[in-house]
């Protein structure tokens, strides 16, 4: 963990803020001047983790920065909603080029920063089909540079803007537009996919971690972690994304804390390589709790259960568990 | 202005689009009802006052308490604490210890001599309270609070009633009791100790009073016939606890049999054995699990080597023995004889059988209604006679001091609404705040603070307190663990948890934002996700239609 968390303050750390503690203690969420650095009127859904993972990422960076940075984005849903001409959501500097090249971008930005001799800092941001797919290339090229970027993938878990794509970082099983619900293995195939956590330690870079926002002062933790190194970082946040999950729209933050208590999505911290810490799970929960929330696993649950596809849903949670070694604490 | 190659229009924030449109229905900010407040017979705002003290403000939380119930010190050593028993906290680990955090709260407002409040103007009305009990000095506080001026008439020798004259002093201490009640006296009460009214009109009249509120209590020990010989010591446990108030310590032998299985019998038992009885034997008709005696009394009770007898009963008396029949449940739990007798050496019997009300002061009233020995009250706590209202244990109750300050407060409440001649209206419930309510993943687990207990041989040998209160650390970390239900409690979630950032928060403390609180939302925006409403953790948030 990479936040020390907080006992018997009623609400320890797990809420936004906690009036009793020392407001230096406190997130930067809970701060009422918060840089905002997403405005509101942003075209997102009702009830976007993109957004509100955005927020939560660049509002973190913005205070361990001092608010000397810049934030290059790639194409999807977190650009297309911020900046529908000439409106724009964002209170930072901002950049947008293209869905495939925004490793590359920030990688200039931050040789320009230096070559003119300032410290301005670069954050990189994608979606999931930006970072695992197309971007992959470039971005595979920033972490074997080093160069000087936090890189923030922000993960639901398919290409979301252009109607719901399966993307390679498209879970099993799951329904979308391309991995239609028919047939004798309904959904997602198993085997196939990119784990990009993993991909980026192989490359051996300072910091990489994984975070949802189910946990906020884990995940402000973490950026803050990263924003003091330098070199290539990679953060990769689960976002759900109530339109192509097919799920409530008040269930935003509910599903990435089951994605997590699952052991689905393993929360952890790696550098150069090697992990460093892992999240405990403070309430472990079978896989279907959370599958059963959302649309694009109906077809596991009816007409009748699908016993094996689910089996193998929660064997993979149980992998995570054993891999990552997940501890299970009464906090 | 110049703008760059193929850009027509200037730059513009996305705060033109008002996304609040989108909403189909709305989050609002809505209190409900903890299940403590609801238990509370006195009706303290618990989770208000809990609030204040896990802070550290410990006076602004006394001066909650005693918005509604004078007597925190008192409430914290001999309450029943239903609260606790509905207490939310319970379904996730344990109760809040919310009766210790009120004796906590109760000790430091004596040791700090914080005085009642007392802001109201003088009104001119008169009102006469009869009996000086836990109901009758509530009343009196609180129709001092409202202005008017009020005489206490009391039979005894000293105030306070039963707490007094039966509460025994090892749960609770006199210095506790008197300072507690002299708050009251100060704040310009009248008493008259000594002083047994006889006729309640003729009272009223005499004083002019434009009111009276009546709190007499159920003094008189039930009697049960046992056939006895000539010199078989017999006394029943309401003479027994009062004497100890005495100079002379009643004297009791070296075995003694309580015939009961309510508290009194308990604390007959316990005083008896503290007063050198070697052998207390409690003797009751039914089982453990059917004992009208609270299951703490019992098992403190035990510990201090208290004795009991489950179904038995006492068939006849003599000196120094008596003759005990063995019982049986029948299909319907009720005890039937057995024939099977047993004698029991014992030199005195203390008769714990309840008590009956004295109401020879008001039975004769035309309007007033007793049945089963009670007066009949109306939901005002008035009887059926005009401006003479009753509360306490002579109206049908469940016999607490906790229910009897409840009634006083209630009674004065419906008293100055009547003096002033304002039809009696209930205040609104607000909905019960339910556990399924709460969102209880952001609250840390915690044990329960047990209460040091003196060890048992040290309790049974002196009239010290059976239980130590809370230092100012536990009873703050206690305060803590509650869980805030139904009211917002500034951790400031929905504020974080928006991802249209439409939830606002104002300066702390400066109820400036929606129904009071510091958060208000901001309709141009939200877009009615919900989100919010989830994650509360007290579920302070409610969803409401789109009006
Ligand atoms: C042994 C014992 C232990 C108990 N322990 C607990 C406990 O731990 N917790 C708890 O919540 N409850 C306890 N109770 C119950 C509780 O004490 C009573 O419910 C409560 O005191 C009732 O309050 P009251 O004001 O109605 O009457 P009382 O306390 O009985 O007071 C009535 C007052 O009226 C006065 N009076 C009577 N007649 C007249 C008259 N004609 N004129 C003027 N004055 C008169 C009496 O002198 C007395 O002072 C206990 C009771 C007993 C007997
Ligand atoms: C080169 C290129 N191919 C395709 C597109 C169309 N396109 C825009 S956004 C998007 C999907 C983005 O998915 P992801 O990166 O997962 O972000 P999300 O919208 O899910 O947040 C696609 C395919 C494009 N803009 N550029
Ligand atoms: S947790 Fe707090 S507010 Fe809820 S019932 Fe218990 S004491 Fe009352
Ligand atoms: S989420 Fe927290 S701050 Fe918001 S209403 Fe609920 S208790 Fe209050
Ligand atoms: S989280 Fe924000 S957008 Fe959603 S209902 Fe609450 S205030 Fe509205
Ligand atoms: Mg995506």
């Amino acid at each position: 963990m990479s936040a020390e968390p907080i006992k018997f303050y009623q609400v320890g750390s797990f809420a936004v803020g906690n009036r009793l503690l020392d407001i230096t203690e406190r997130s930067a969420q809970s701060d009422p001047s918060r840089p905002n650095s997403i405005n509101s009127g942003h075209r997102a859904c009702q009830g976007c983790g993109e957004a509100l993972g955005a927020r939560y990422a660049l509002d973190a960076a913005m205070r361990a920065t001092a608010g000397d940075m810049v934030a290059v984005n790639a194409t999807g849903c977190l650009e297309v909603f911020s900046t529908p001409y000439p409106e724009t959501s964002w209170q930072i500097p901002w950049l947008h080029s293209l869905f495939g090249n925004a490793p590359a971008v920030a990688t200039g930005v931050a040789a320009a920063m230096k070559v003119k001799g300032r410290e301005t800092r670069v954050v990189g941001q994608a979606g999931d089909g930006g970072t695992v797919d197309i971007g992959m290339g470039a971005l595979s090229g920033m972490f074997e540079r080093n160069d000087d970027v936090l890189f923030i993938c922000y993960d639901n878990e398919a290409y979301m803007n252009t109607g719901v794509q399966r993307s390679g970082a498209t879970p099993p099983a799951a329904r979308t537009a391309t991995t239609q619900a028919v047939g004798d293995h309904p959904g997602n195939v198993f085997g196939q996919g990119k784990d990009l956590p993993r991909i980026a330690m192989a490359h051996e870079i300072p910091y990489v971690a994984t975070a949802t926002v189910a946990n906020l002062r884990d995940l402000e933790a973490k950026v803050e972690k990263a924003m003091q190194m330098r070199g290539a970082r990679y953060i990769h946040v689960l976002v759900p994304c109530p339109l192509g999950w097919g799920s409530a729209s008040k269930d935003t933050i509910l599903l990435a804390r089951l994605a997590m208590e699952s052991g689905l999505f393993p929360v952890f911290e790696a550098e150069y390589g090697e992990v460093t810490s892992v999240l405990p799970v403070r309430r472990r929960v079978p896989v279907t709790e959370y599958l059963r929330l959302q649309k694009r696993y109906a077809h596991l649950f009816h007409p009748e259960p699908d016993a094996s596809t689910l089996e193998r849903l929660q064997a993979m949670a149980d992998r995570n568990f054993r891999r990552y070694d997940i501890q299970e604490v009464d906090v | 202005m110049d703008k760059p190659f193929a850009i027509t229009l200037d730059v513009g924030s996305s705060l033109a689009n008002k996304t609040g449109s989108w909403r189909t229905e709305r989050p609002l900010y809505m209190n409900s009802l903890p299940p403590c407040n609801d238990a509370c017979p006195a009706g303290e705002n618990i989770q208000g006052w809990l609030y204040e003290a896990e802070e550290g403000r410990y006076q602004r939380a006394w001066q909650l308490i005693v918005a509604d119930n004078p007597f925190p010190a008192i409430m914290g050593r001999v309450c029943y604490h239903p609260c606790q028993t509905a207490c939310n906290r319970a379904q996730l680990d344990q109760p809040v210890g919310i009766n210790s955090v009120e004796r906590f709260l109760g000790d430091v407002a004596l040791q700090e001599k914080w005085p009642l409040p007392m802001e109201a103007v003088e009104s001119g009305k008169r009102v006469l309270v009869v009996g000086a009990g836990p109901s009758g000095l509530s009343a009196a506080y609180h129709l001092r609070r409202f202005g008017h001026s009020v005489v206490i008439r009391d039979a005894g020798p000293k105030s306070g009633g039963m707490m007094r004259f039966g509460i025994p002093s090892y749960r609770l201490p006199r210095d506790v009791l008197d300072a507690e009640i002299q708050r009251i006296l100060d704040m310009g009460v009248e008493l008259h100790l000594k002083s047994p009214v006889t006729d309640v009109l003729a009272a009223k009249e005499e004083g002019s009073f434009d009111a009276v509120f009546v709190a007499v209590g159920a003094q008189v020990g039930k009697r049960a016939y046992v056939p006895a010989g000539e010199s078989a010591k017999i006394l029943d446990a309401v003479t027994l606890l009062r004497d100890m108030e005495g100079e002379e310590r009643p004297l009791l032998g070296r075995r003694v049999v309580v015939y009961g299985g309510g508290n009194t019998a308990m604390d007959a038992a316990r005083t008896a054995k503290r007063l050198g009885a070697e052998e207390a034997i409690v003797v009751y008709r039914r089982t453990r699990d059917r004992m009208p005696a609270h299951d703490i009394e019992v098992e403190e009770a035990l510990e201090e080597g208290v004795l009991i007898r489950w179904l038995s009963t006492i068939k006849s008396v003599d000196a120094g023995s008596m003759t005990v029949e063995r019982m049986e449940l029948d299909d319907t739990g009720f005890p039937q004889p057995t024939g099977e007798f047993e004698e029991l050496a014992a030199d005195s019997l203390v008769l714990a059988l309840g008590q009956d009300t004295d109401l020879s002061l008001m039975q004769d009233v035309p309007g007033i209604e007793i049945a089963d020995g009670v007066v009949q009250v109306d939901e005002r706590m008035m009887t059926g006679v005009d401006g003479i209202f009753a509360g306490g244990d002579m109206v049908p109750s469940e016999r607490t001091v906790t229910v009897a300050v409840g009634h006083g407060k209630q009674a004065a409440r419906a008293v100055d609404g009547w003096l002033r001649g304002v039809a009696f209206e209930h205040a609104p419930r607000p909905q019960l705040a339910t556990f399924d309510r709460l969102n209880t993943w952001y609250y840390t687990d915690a044990p329960k603070t047990v209460r040091p207990t003196l060890d048992a041989a040290r309790r049974v040998s002196t009239f010290d307190e059976v239980k130590q209160g809370l230092d100012e650390q536990t009873a703050v970390y206690e305060a803590r663990r509650c869980l805030s239900c139904g009211n917002c409690f500034g951790c400031d979630n929905c504020f974080g948890v928006c991802p249209d950032n439409a939830v606002l928060k104002l300066p702390r403390g400066s109820a400036e934002g929606d129904n009071g609180r510091d958060y208000a939302f901001d309709l141009d925006y939200c877009k009615g996700c919900g989100i919010c409403v989830n994650e509360c953790p007290s579920g302070a948030i409610v969803m409401i239609p789109e009006p």
